[in-house]
């Protein structure tokens, strides 16, 4: 149990860290242009990174599993112009029927 | 900054910029899918988390972690025997991603440190996403609106969770992980406006494809952010 509030703690105070250090040791500042650049590609770049490591990703190994199927329902939403809570729900309900079709 | 008298007035495509009053209720209003993500997902932190840590803990990690993905793999940690030391690096290295997103909002956060590094806990995926303008210009005042909405989301649905007795034995049984990818990419469509976008999406995805099973947890996401140096290049 002492465990549990240890991780608690020192997750809390490492995340409010990591959260602030950009703002706080950058902030206020014009950034030169190159840098302003890659700065606009990063929520590109991070998303897609998201969308596969929460897809495939699994404890430190690939796997497809009825996440994948989830995905691509998703994605067919999105094409389909289907707004973001449709999207989620679409993705929860395909994945949930695949993994009952599959067990 | 070019303007040609002799052409017509043409209607600003950057409106001035609304009041931060504006911006946060804005900002409230577009995360309400994103709350209505955050409660399903808080629920199933509270449920998978509450018979190992118990409901106290369960709900505090909720209200001073505030972050889905490393609560979830802390717990993951301590549920499989690993220490406090594991835990915590399993969440630490999931959350390393805000240091990026952190340096992106930088010149956008106004105020002194202490100020700057308040606003900076605001920093959520979804929250961060929704306050880029696009070309690398956030609007913190959306950032602070849309975060507003999704904390109480977050740390009520972990409360419902943990009382719920086990309603829901199982959240993968409704597909609940589902909702983290599905979120993100409806997020990445929104972003893939331009060439350069869908190459350095492209880029990262690989990236984190090729790192998933040779790193922890974490690893690839933040390894994948290189893939905005292409930005350096000349478009």
């Amino acid at each position: 149990m002492i465990a549990v509030w240890w991780t608690i703690g020192a997750l809390a105070l490492a995340t409010a860290a990591i959260k602030a250090a950009g703002p706080v040791l950058l902030g206020g500042r014009e950034l030169p242009a190159p840098t302003a650049s890659v700065i606009a590609l990063l929520a590109p770049a991070l998303l897609a990174a998201l969308v596969v490591a929460e897809t495939f990703g699994h404890d430190g190994r690939l796997s497809v599993d009825p996440r994948a199927a989830g995905l691509a329902a998703a994605a067919m939403a999105l094409a389909l112009r289907a707004g973001v809570v449709t999207v989620i729900v679409v993705a929860a309900v395909a994945t949930a029927l695949t993994r009952a079709a599959l067990l | 900054m070019s303007s040609s008298q002799s052409q017509p007035p043409t209607p600003d495509p950057d409106p001035e910029p609304q009041s931060p009053a504006a911006s946060a209720a804005e900002g409230a209003r577009a995360a309400i899918p994103f709350s209505l993500a955050a409660v399903l997902l808080g629920f199933s932190f509270g449920v998978l988390a509450e018979p190992l840590m118990g409901a106290l803990a369960a709900i505090v990690m909720s209200a001073i972690v505030f972050a889905g993905a490393a609560q979830f793999a802390a717990t993951a940690v301590l549920a499989a025997g690993g220490g406090a030391e594991a835990a915590v690096a399993a969440g630490v290295l999931l959350n390393l991603r805000f240091l990026p997103m952190g340096v992106a909002i930088a010149p956008w956060v106004r105020g002194g440190r202490l100020a700057r590094g308040a606003q900076g806990q605001a920093l959520v995926d979804a929250s961060w996403a929704m306050a880029h303008r696009g070309e690398g210009r956030f609007d913190t005042d959306l950032l602070l609106g849309a975060t507003a909405a999704q904390y109480p989301a977050w740390l009520g649905g972990t409360v419902a969770g943990v009382f719920s007795g086990g309603l829901v034995p199982d959240p993968a049984a409704l597909g609940l992980d589902a909702i983290f990818p599905a979120f993100f990419l409806s997020l990445l469509a929104a972003e893939l406006g331009n060439r350069r976008a869908i190459v350095v999406a492209a880029l990262a995805g690989a990236i984190a494809l090729a790192l998933a099973p040779i790193t922890p947890p974490g690893v690839p996401v933040i390894a994948a952010s290189a893939a905005a140096l292409i930005g350096l290049r000349r478009s």
